[in-house]
C-alpha cells in the first residue's frame, strides 16, 4: 500500500476503491464455486449427481440461480419492521466482508496490513450477530426470533474459544499481525503452527499435541461461528423452518446466503493464516512467491471449506443446551489447559 | 455406556414478573407457536399448537383433520367389498400392503374362507418387505429431524429397490391393491424370488452402515437418549402399539401374540427397547427398535422365500362377496402398530360400517404427554419417533 | 466410572463416531450414483406396470363391468342397443357385439390406478399401459374419449333404435289389441295392465344409458 501514497486525493480514492473491490470479486466468484461444490459434494455423498443440465455437469447452475434470485419479487411482510428488515442483510454482509480486509491472501495482497489483524477480524465479524438479531426481530415471526436468539447466543459463546485459540497462535508467534504470523511459519510444512512452528526441537515436540488440539478446537468453534452443521441451530430447517431468514426472499436472501459462504472462507482463512502457514508454500521456498502464495492460500482455505461441507453432509445437529455444553465445558477448558501448557513450554 | 445414564433435567416454567437489572419490572409470559400445518418436520399436515417458555415446551396440543378424506363413509358407499381395498391403501400410504392385509383378513374371516398356503406365504413376504420400506422412511425422516440429511437418501435408495420388487409383482410402486379378498391380484413373477433374495443379502450390510452413520453417532445418541421417555404404564394406558410400545420395553407383537397368515411357522422374535443409551422408552429406543425390526423382517423374508409352496393364488370365493350379517374385528401388526378393521355386515354386498383403528392416531395421542418439559428440538424428534402418517391419523 | 472418565469418554465417543461417519460419507463420494437422468434415460417399466388406461374400443361390448368395478367412478359408458338387422361384428375374443358405445369416457385425473377395472372385462379390451407421461395444461384434456362413433352415427343409431322400438311397440300393441279383441269376453282389466309394459321401451334409449354409469348404487 505504501507505493500508492503520492497520488493525491482522487488517486488515493480510486486505488482504495479498486483494492477494496478486489476481495468482493473474489468473494462472489468463490461463492459461486462453493455453492456448486457444496451441491456436488452433497449429491455425490448421497449417491446422486446434482445439477447436470446447465452447462457441463451443471457448472452454470449457480449463475442461473443468481439470475433467478435477481428476478424474484422483493417481499417484505406487512408486519415487519421495514427499515431494520432492509438493513439487516447489509449489516450481515458488511460484518463478513469487513473482516476480509485483514485476511492475508498473499505476501503482497492484504486489504489492510494492520498490526491488530487477528483482533480486528474477531471484532468486526461480531457485527454479523447484530445483523442476524436485526433480521430476526424485524421479521416479526416467532420462528425468526428463535433463530436470531439462538444465533446470538451461539456466536457469542463460540467467540470465546475462537479468541482463545487465536491467543495461542499469538503467544507462539508474538504478533497479532496476520502477515507476521504467516511469515513466522515460513520454511515448509513442518514449520506450520499446527506442528508447533519453527521452535527448537524439544519445545516443538512438547508443543505439537497442544497446537493440534488448538487447531481442532479452532475449527470446531469456527463451524459454530458460521452456523454450519452440526451447529446449524439458527437455521435448523427441521425445527425453525429457516431460522432468522424465514421471511427473506430474492436478493436479500441471496445476500445472507453469500455472506454465509463468505463467512465459511473467512474462518477457514483465519485458521489457515494462524495454523496452516497462510500463503507460505508447504515445500519451503519451492513454488513460493506472491502469485503462488495466493494459490496456496486459496487451496488451503478451500480444503477447510471442503471439510466443512463434508461434515455438514455427515452429521446430525446438536441441541441448544448441548451446544452450550460443548462450548463452555469442553472447548474452553481444553483451551485453557492448552494456553497454560503452551505458556509453560514457551518459557522453558 | 450405561454409566452415562442421567435423567433429563427438570425444566420449570416461570410465567410472571421479573425485575430487570435496571430495576424495571418485566412481564414474562409463555408464547404460543403453531408448528404446522406447513412445517418441515410435522411429516404432513399435522398442526401442533405448542406453548413454550423460551425454548422449553410447556404444552403441546395436536390438531388433526387436515387430511380427512371420509374413508369410513366412502367404504360404506362402494359397490362391493373389493372396492374398499384401494381406499385402504391410501390410509397409510407408506405401508399400503399392511393396510390391505388387515382389511382382507377381516373380510376373509367374515366369509369364513381359507386362502391357499402360497397366498399366505406371499402375503407375509410382501408385508415384511413393506415393513422394511416403511421403517426406512421412518428412520430416514427421523435422521432429517435430527439434522442429518444423508441417511435419509440412503434409506430412500433401499426403499426404491423394494418398491421395484412390488412394481414387478403388481405394477404399482406405492398404492398396490395387491391383496385381494381370497387371494392376490397377481402371482409372483418368475424372477421375483431371486431378486428378493438378492435384496436381502444386499440389505443386511446397509443396515449396519446406516447404524454406523446415524444410530451410533454420538451427537445423535446425545440428542435422542433420555428424550421423550414413554414409560411402560403410560404406553399401555394410551393404547400405544407397534415400535412405540416395544420401544418402552413391552414385549407385544401381534405377529406373535395373535398370529395371522403364517407367522407362527416362522422363527423370529419381536425386538424391544432396553434403554441401552439412556432410559427405557426414550426416542433412541424407538429408533433402534425400528432398525432391529428391519433385520428381523429380513430374516422372516428369507425363511418365507425358502418355504414358499407352489399352488394357486386365488381361493375359491363366491363371485359376489356377501358375508352373512354380523361383525368382525381383525387386526395386524403394521409398521406403526396395531391396525384393526371393525366391519359390520348387513348381509348385502357392501359393508354396513367400516371402522379403522389407526395406530398412528392412537400413538399420536401420547405426544403431549411425553414432550412436556423438553425443548422445541426435542419435540421435533419425539414427533419423528412416533412415526405418524397423517393419512392414517385423519383417515 | 467417575464423572471425569465419563467426560473424556464422551469426547472420545463423539470424535470416533464422527470419524466413522465421515469415513462412510467419503466412501460414498466416489461410488457411482444410483440415480438416472430422467428425461434422457428412462427406466424400463415392468410388464405389469399399471399406468394410463387404454381401451381398445373395437373390442368393447359396452357391458359396463369396468365402470361398475371402478371405486372412483372415473369411467362413463353410454350404450345404444343395436337393432336385430344391424351387424356390429365380433370382438377379437369372438364375442358378438350387441350394443353401440357412443360414449366411453375415462377421466384419467380421477383414476386411482387400482387396476380393478381390468379383470372384470370379458373381452380384455380395457388395459393399463406403461405410459406415464401424460400431463396436460388443461384439465379437460385429461378426459379421454375412447368412443369412435361420429355424432351422425349416434343419431342414426338412436333413430334406428327408436324406429325399431316403435315398430316393436306397435307390433306389441297390435298383438295386444288382437289379443284383446280375441279375448273380448275377458275381464276389462287387461288393457290397462298392458300399458306400463308397452310405454317404457320408448324412453329406454336415453334413461338407462345415462343413469347406469353415474350411480353404481347398491346391488
Amino acid at each position: 500500500m505504501e507505493a500508492f501514497q503520492n497520488l493525491g486525493f482522487w488517486g488515493t480514492l480510486l486505488v482504495t476503491i479498486v483494492l477494496s473491490a478486489l476481495p468482493l470479486v473474489f468473494v462472489l466468484l468463490y461463492a459461486l464455486v462453493t455453492i456448486y461444490l457444496e451441491m456436488k459434494v452433497a449429491a455425490h455423498v448421497q449417491d446422486r449427481v446434482a445439477y447436470m443440465r446447465t452447462g457441463w455437469h451443471g457448472v452454470l447452475q449457480p449463475i442461473a440461480d443468481f439470475i433467478k434470485l435477481i428476478q424474484k419479487e422483493d417481499i417484505i411482510s406487512v408486519a415487519a419492521n421495514k427499515k431494520l428488515f432492509i438493513l439487516a442483510p447489509y449489516i450481515v454482509f458488511m460484518g463478513t466482508y469487513g473482516a476480509y480486509a485483514a485476511i492475508p491472501f498473499s505476501s503482497i495482497f492484504i486489504g489492510a496490513n494492520i498490526d491488530l489483524g487477528a483482533f480486528f477480524i474477531i471484532g468486526i465479524s461480531s457485527l454479523v450477530v447484530v445483523g442476524i438479531l436485526m433480521a430476526g426481530w424485524a421479521s416479526n415471526n416467532k420462528w425468526s426470533i428463535f433463530g436470531a436468539v439462538r444465533s446470538a447466543a451461539q456466536m457469542i459463546s463460540y467467540e470465546i474459544p475462537t479468541a482463545l485459540a487465536v491467543l495461542i497462535a499469538v503467544m507462539i508467534t508474538g504478533s497479532l499481525n496476520l502477515q507476521e504470523v504467516t511469515k513466522f511459519q515460513a520454511g515448509g510444512i513442518q514449520n506450520w503452527l499446527i506442528f508447533g512452528g519453527p521452535l527448537p526441537l524439544l519445545q516443538k515436540i512438547l508443543i505439537t499435541p497442544f497446537t493440534l488440539i488448538t487447531f481442532l478446537i479452532l475449527f470446531v468453534a469456527s463451524l459454530a461461528e458460521v452456523n454450519r452443521t452440526p451447529f446449524d441451530l439458527p437455521e435448523a430447517e427441521s425445527e425453525l423452518v429457516q431460522g432468522f431468514f424465514t421471511e427473506y426472499s430474492g436478493m436479500r436472501w441471496a445476500l445472507f446466503y453469500v455472506a454465509e459462504y463468505a463467512n465459511m472462507f473467512l474462518v477457514a482463512g483465519v485458521a489457515v493464516a494462524l495454523f496452516l502457514g497462510g500463503w507460505e508454500s508447504p515445500f519451503g521456498s519451492f513454488l513460493s512467491g506472491p502469485i503462488w502464495g495466493l494459490f496456496w492460500f486459496i487451496i488451503k482455505g478451500m480444503v477447510l471449506v471442503f471439510l466443512q461441507i463434508w461434515l455438514r453432509w455427515t452429521l446430525p445437529r446438536l441441541r441448544v443446551d448441548q451446544l452450550m455444553y460443548t462450548s463452555w465445558k469442553v472447548l474452553t477448558p481444553f483451551l485453557f489447559v492448552c494456553i497454560i501448557a503452551i505458556g509453560l513450554i514457551l518459557v522453558l | 455406556m450405561s454409566e452415562t445414564k442421567t435423567l433429563p433435567t427438570e425444566y420449570v416454567s416461570h410465567p410472571g414478573e421479573i425485575k430487570s437489572s435496571l430495576g424495571h419490572t418485566v412481564r414474562t409470559d409463555e408464547m404460543i407457536i403453531n408448528m404446522g400445518p406447513q412445517h418441515p418436520s410435522t411429516h404432513g399436515v399435522l398442526r401442533l399448537e405448542i406453548v413454550v417458555d423460551g425454548e422449553i415446551i410447556v404444552d403441546v396440543i395436536p390438531h388433526i383433520g387436515y387430511l380427512h378424506r371420509c374413508f369410513e363413509k366412502h367404504a360404506e358407499h362402494m359397490t362391493n367389498y373389493q372396492q374398499v381395498i384401494p381406499y385402504c391403501d391410501r390410509l397409510d400410504y407408506c405401508a399400503a400392503i399392511n393396510e390391505e392385509h388387515s382389511y382382507v383378513l377381516a373380510v376373509e374371516r367374515m366369509l369364513k374362507i381359507e386362502v391357499p398356503e402360497r397366498v399366505e406365504y406371499i402375503r407375509v413376504i410382501m408385508a415384511e418387505l413393506q415393513r422394511i420400506a416403511s421403517h426406512l422412511i421412518a428412520v430416514g425422516t427421523f435422521g432429517i429431524d435430527a439434522g442429518a440429511f444423508t441417511p435419509f437418501l440412503y434409506a430412500f435408495h433401499d426403499r426404491e429397490l423394494i418398491l421395484s420388487l412390488f412394481e414387478m409383482t403388481c405394477g404399482a410402486r406405492l398404492l398396490y391393491n395387491y391383496f385381494w379378498i381370497g387371494g392376490l391380484s397377481h402371482d409372483l413373477p418368475p424372477q421375483f424370488v431371486d431378486k428378493a433374495k438378492e435384496f436381502c443379502t444386499y440389505f443386511k450390510p446397509r443396515i449396519k452402515e446406516f447404524n454406523d452413520l446415524l444410530t451410533y453417532n454420538e451427537i445423535f445418541v446425545k440428542r435422542t437418549a433420555n428424550v421423550g421417555v414413554l414409560p411402560q404404564d403410560v404406553a399401555i394406558n394410551f393404547a400405544c402399539s407397534g415400535p412405540m410400545l416395544r420401544g418402552s420395553g413391552v414385549n407385544w407383537d401381534l405377529r406373535r401374540d395373535d398370529p395371522y397368515s403364517v407367522y407362527h411357522k416362522i422363527e423370529w422374535e419381536p425386538k424391544i427397547g432396553k434403554g441401552e443409551m439412556g432410559t427405557v422408552g426414550d426416542v433412541w429406543d424407538r429408533h433402534i427398535v425400528r432398525m432391529r425390526e428391519m433385520e428381523e423382517s429380513v430374516k422372516i423374508i428369507e425363511q418365507a422365500l425358502a418355504a414358499l409352496p407352489a399352488g394357486n393364488v386365488q381361493a375359491a370365493i363366491p363371485k359376489r362377496i356377501r358375508p352373512d350379517a354380523g361383525e368382525i374385528y381383525a387386526r395386524t401388526e403394521t409398521p406403526r402398530g396395531e391396525l384393526g378393521f371393525y366391519i359390520i355386515s348387513d348381509g348385502s354386498g357392501t359393508p354396513y360400517r367400516v371402522k379403522g383403528r389407526a395406530p398412528a392416531f392412537v400413538n399420536l395421542s401420547v405426544l403431549p404427554e411425553i414432550s412436556r418439559g423438553g425443548m422445541i428440538a426435542d419435540l421435533v424428534l419425539i414427533a419423528g419417533s412416533v412415526d405418524i402418517v397423517l393419512g392414517q391419523v385423519d383417515r | 466410572m467417575t464423572a471425569v472418565r465419563i467426560y473424556f469418554n464422551n469426547i472420545w465417543l463423539a470424535l470416533s463416531s464422527i470419524a466413522i461417519g465421515m469415513r462412510i460419507t467419503m466412501s460414498h463420494l466416489f461410488v457411482k450414483s444410483v440415480t438416472t437422468q430422467y428425461p434422457d434415460v428412462k427406466l424400463k417399466m415392468p410388464e405389469r406396470a399399471r399406468n394410463r388406461l387404454y381401451v381398445n374400443i373395437d373390442d368393447c361390448i359396452g357391458c359396463d363391468q369396468c365402470s361398475m368395478a371402478c371405486p372412483v367412478d372415473c369411467i362413463t359408458i353410454e350404450t345404444i342397443k343395436s337393432t336385430p338387422d344391424q351387424d356390429l361384428g365380433t370382438t377379437s375374443t369372438g364375442q358378438k357385439k350387441r350394443l353401440h358405445v357412443p360414449v366411453f369416457d375415462i377421466d384419467i385425473a380421477k383414476c386411482c390406478y387400482c387396476g380393478l377395472c381390468v379383470p372384470p372385462c370379458p373381452t380384455e379390451c380395457i388395459v393399463m399401459t406403461d405410459v406415464y407421461e401424460f400431463s396436460e395444461f388443461d384439465r379437460k384434456n385429461l378426459i379421454y374419449n375412447f368412443s369412435v362413433m361420429m355424432p351422425q352415427d349416434i343419431e342414426q343409431a338412436r333413430a334406428k333404435l327408436k324406429k325399431a322400438e316403435e315398430e316393436a311397440a306397435a307390433k306389441k300393441a297390435a298383438a295386444a289389441a288382437a289379443a284383446a279383441a280375441a279375448k273380448a269376453a275377458a275381464p276389462p282389466a287387461a288393457p290397462p295392465a298392458d300399458k306400463p309394459a308397452g310405454a317404457p321401451p320408448s324412453q329406454q334409449p336415453s334413461t338407462p344409458a345415462s343413469d347406469t354409469p353415474g350411480q353404481p348404487g347398491k346391488s
